[in-house]
């Protein structure tokens, strides 16, 4: 049975559409991350599921129950807001036991429930106190304990990391994952923030424009985007994306690349069939910045390719070097362990590793396959 | 804004004559009531012969104990006590009235807003543009059909009405400033609308209802239009009474009393004033928003 | 559902209420002003009878005169008066609070208060020109509130005296939430304090100004208390207002219909003085 299902979800606003048509289901235990750039309809859609927000048509079922009418309490559900959303005039333990109380909880029951849920947060220090004393990382805290008192079926979090700073975001990431693992509740997370979604999630929902671009596993998402928003989107930073022509070269076919006054034809293998149609015409050669790096790693030999590249400029993150080389008239990041960077201006050669790369049609931006 | 480093404002001339034209205006902003207290502590011989501003040479309380309860307005010569009662009396429950009314329409515009809610919002703002001249022939014919004409329940009834397309204003401009996901959050554990209104939207209220209270008081108390209109006799409020006082064209005219009366008009207000001066002016900043 | 009906029921009183005592009444009064109403409202339909008649009153043009001189006056002076006092209120002054508290408390008291504290002032014998004379002034004269051609500047002066605090304190909040940043970018562009004022502070003051102007000419076109107070329209009807010739003839000289036509004619003076602003404001994109 899955915890939640969601099927043919529709929504507009003034004629506006915002959902169009959205499919998704988890099973029981699963972490699922809804991501995508502002405006695309990921908190539209968890309001949905929430019982915030109407549904226009489609149907919303939680633990094999359609919820479509019913109101946000009889959904088992909690919710974790980006502004944590905790009652000013209640103190932490008053905020916790709130929703125990209006489902007519047993006094002593109740208490027992804030003393576990405080020890499971570590706040027990902070139960009396009024939420404008805590500072951000607590108040964070507040409200995830106020969503695990009740022991829903299903937890939604609509970006609550996202007011944090950057360190304690990290933090809070790892103790929202190691909470699942030890709770085990399905959960559903909203988030912009794609590195948050790739460390969290079982399944990752990239949304763009009121539509799931891509409903899969991180690794799968970051390997084989369907699509060039997708691929652009997950990863930091972000994939490169080189307009290349379509040449024959022997048997098969190869894209050629262009470098201040360096021509190179790299060899295109595997999508043989995509790229027959289109010799002569523009693709585009997908290739993150770590798969063009100083030297080989595990692929085999036949999947590298190595061409001698000027660097325009270099950039340190400490762990590795990001350098810029221009390639077809775009700026293509490289990616290599600093030991192996060069100054700016130098020539270095630089491995592509090809076993990795996708292609895109340049106009539909569909993966080539 | 300005600091103290301001190199145009720190030379000491410029400096004196700033405090100067502040002073000045201070007097003249003072001065009224200055009058008005040592006028109310003068014998009417000591009026006529005196100076206007002049400290009062021979101390007395007559005129105010003349216009507490003795004072006569019209064919009535009970003093203010009775009419200032009757402000008591019209006055609380309408205030009470109109700022919980207020709180509930406020919070049903930004917390459960529909269409309905915008239209009525719209609506009622024409409420506060209104000149109420235009609304007293139909009161005060309905007064009448309803059998609570000059009495205090007619004003305690026009008051509140009147009253609730500014209350309003400001609990719904208070509210949201609030986060909606507030509601959210508490909806999701359950809590229906009266719950989050009485749990969690009105703890958070109290410096609105202060403001609404006070403009509302000050509103109502020193109201004349509603009170000249919709009352006769017995049953007027202190303003009406004191203009009458004022204006009673018989017998000698005593200044003295009429000083007295008109600050014991203006007391409550004043008393307020002084108590939760901060809260007024920020309720007057908040009723401009859109006046 | 019943989540979706609760929140309706709790305003509707409220919107049966403005229906019905706003602009069921405002209908109700222009129906009214088109009939023959005198002492008792009839519905005989007489049309544009009473506006007529109005207009050939020449009391109702003297009060149209009246609201002309005092609407202006006492809007103008106001805003001069409370925008000066905010600047100089502005430069650090040490007992602002205090000060500002004085320069508001009118704001407190009832327009028939002011009235009859002014009206002791101004009292031709006992009042300020007393004073004067007492100070050696023989042939120092101030009859205003009893010369027909003067009464209405009285009122202006009680109602500047009333409510130029307020307008202060709105110059003030005004002021007080300029940027910062702003004032500071202009002293390091070479700006002198007269300058930013002109160029910079007081462009952004426009919402204030704003909405003092509203106020400022409600309080103006509504004004009755301060007059009924001071000079009781009087001498004669030389001071008489809109609002106290709308008292007079519907409630004391029983000119129903007459009265309700006055009534309409306020209504649309409001209108005509405030639709405008309003409009540009919010084509201006300000939100309230």
């Amino acid at each position: 049975m899955s915890a939640l299902s969601i099927r043919e979800v529709r929504k507009a606003h003034q004629g506006t559409p915002i959902l169009k048509g959205i499919n998704l289901e988890i099973e029981d235990g699963e972490f699922l991350c809804l991501v995508g750039p502002s405006g695309c309809g990921k908190s539209t859609l968890l309001s949905m599921i929430a019982g915030l927000d109407t549904i226009d048509s489609g149907e919303v079922s939680i633990g094999g129950r359609v919820v479509n009418h019913l109101s946000p309490k009889d959904r088992d559900i909690a919710m974790v807001f980006q502004s944590y959303a905790l009652y000013p005039n209640m103190s932490v333990r008053e905020n916790v036991s709130f929703g125990l109380e209006i489902r007519k909880v047993p006094q002593a029951e109740r208490q027992a429930i804030v003393q576990r849920v405080a020890q499971t947060l570590q706040m027990e220090h902070l139960l009396d106190r009024k939420p404008s004393q805590l500072s951000g990382g607590q108040r964070q805290r507040v409200a995830m304990g106020r969503a695990i008192a009740r022991d829903p079926a299903l937890f939604l979090f609509d970006e609550p990391l996202s007011n944090l700073d950057a360190k304690l975001r990290v933090e809070m990431r790892t103790e929202i994952k190691l909470l699942h693992k030890r709770m085990g509740t399905t959960i559903v997370y909203v988030t912009h923030d794609q590195i948050e979604a790739m460390t969290l999630s079982d399944r990752i929902a990239v949304m763009r424009a009121g539509e799931v671009q891509q409903f899969a596993s991180p690794q799968e998402i970051y390997d084989n985007p369907v699509n060039l928003f997708v691929a652009g989107f997950m990863g930091s930073p972000s994939m490169n994306f080189i307009r290349a022509k379509v040449e024959t070269q022997g048997a098969g076919f190869g894209l050629r690349l262009d470098t201040h006054g360096a021509s190179h034809l790299m060899p295109a293998q595997g999508i043989d069939a995509a790229l027959r149609s289109r010799v002569g015409q523009e693709v585009i050669f997908g290739v993150r910045p770590e798969q063009i790096t100083h030297r080989p790693d595990g692929a085999g030999a036949d999947q590298l390719h190595t061409l001698r590249l000027p660097v325009e400029l270099v950039e340190p993150t400490g762990p590795d070097t990001l350098l810029l080389v221009p390639i077809n008239g775009q700026e293509v990041t490289c990616r290599v362990h600093p030991t192996h960077a060069c100054a700016a201006g130098e020539h270095l050669d630089l491995t592509f590793d090809l076993s990795k790369a996708v292609y895109f049609d340049a106009k539909t931006e569909q993966r080539l396959l | 804004m300005a600091d103290a480093s301001n190199p145009a404002t720190g030379t000491n001339l410029g400096r004196v004559l700033i405090y100067a034209a502040l002073a000045l205006t201070c007097l003249y902003y003072l001065l009224p009531l200055y009058v008005m207290v040592v006028t109310s502590l003068k014998s009417l011989d000591e009026i006529r012969t005196g100076n206007l501003v002049a400290p009062p040479q021979n101390l007395t309380f007559d005129p105010w104990i003349k216009a507490w309860s003795s004072a006569c307005t019209g064919v009535n010569c009970g003093g203010m006590r009775g009419y200032f009662m009757n402000s008591v009396m019209f006055t609380i429950p309408a205030v009470m009235l109109s700022t919980l009314i207020g709180a509930a329409n406020g919070y049903v515009m930004t917390m459960w807003r529909s269409r309905f809610s915008d239209i009525l919002f719209a609506a009622l703002m024409m409420g506060c543009f209104i000149p109420f001249q235009v609304v007293l022939l139909p009161m005060a014919r309905t007064l009448g059909v309803l059998g609570i004409a000059n009495s205090v329940l007619g004003l305690v009834f026009v008051h509140t009405v009147y009253g609730l397309a500014f209350t309003t204003l400001f609990f719904r401009n208070y509210y949201i400033t609030i986060p909606d996901e507030l509601v959210k959050a508490a909806k999701i554990d359950g809590a229906g609308f009266f719950l989050i209104f009485r749990r969690i939207i009105l703890p958070l209220s109290i410096p609105i209802i202060v403001v609404s209270v006070i403009w509302q008081f000050t509103q109502v108390w020193n109201d004349f239009l509603f009170g000249v209109v919709f009352s006769s006799g017995e049953s007027q409020p202190i303003t009406v009474a004191l203009n009458n006082l004022v204006n009673t064209s018989t017998g000698v005219k005593e200044y003295n009393v009429n000083m007295a009366a008109a600050i014991i008009a203006a007391l409550p207000t004043l008393f307020v004033y002084v108590v939760a001066g901060k809260h007024f002016v920020r309720g007057l900043t908040a009723g401009a928003v859109k006046g | 559902m019943v989540e979706d009906a609760l929140p309706r029921l709790v305003v509707a009183p409220t919107f049966a209420a403005a229906l019905l005592f706003i602009y069921g009444y405002i209908a109700w009064t222009a129906v009214l002003s088109f009939t023959t109403s005198r002492m008792l409202p009839s519905y005989h339909f007489g049309g544009l009878i009473q506006y007529a008649n109005l207009f050939d009153n020449a009391r109702w043009s003297v009060a149209l005169g009246n609201l002309l001189v005092f609407g202006v006056g006492f809007v103008v002076i106001c805003l001069v008066v409370g925008l000066t006092l905010a600047i100089l209120l502005d430069q650090n002054i040490r007992a602002e609070g205090f000060i500002r508290s004085v320069y508001l408390y009118p704001m407190a008291l009832s327009f028939i208060v002011t009235g009859t504290a002014w009206k002791w002032l101004l009292n031709p014998e006992l009042g300020f020109e007393k004073v004067m004379h007492d100070f050696g002034f023989a042939d120092f004269s101030f009859d205003w509130l009893i010369n027909p051609d003067r009464a209405i500047y009285c009122v202006v002066i009680a109602g500047v005296w009333q409510s130029s605090g307020f307008v202060m304190a709105l110059f003030l909040a005004g002021l007080r939430g300029i940027d910062d940043s702003i004032i500071k970018a202009a002293r390091v562009d070479g700006a002198s304090l007269p300058t930013i004022y002109r160029r910079i502070i007081l462009p952004s003051l426009w919402p204030t100004f704003f909405s003092c102007f509203m106020i400022l000419a409600h309080i103006a076109i509504k004004s009755f208390d301060l007059v009924m107070a001071l000079t009781g329209g009087g001498p004669g009807f030389a001071s008489d207002v809109p609002a106290t010739f709308m008292y007079a003839f519907a409630f004391t000289r029983n000119q129903i219909g007459m009265g309700a036509a006055s009534a309409m004619m306020m209504l649309m003076i409001v209108v005509a003085v405030i639709v405008p602003f309003l409009y540009s404001d919010l084509r201006g994109g300000r939100r309230g």
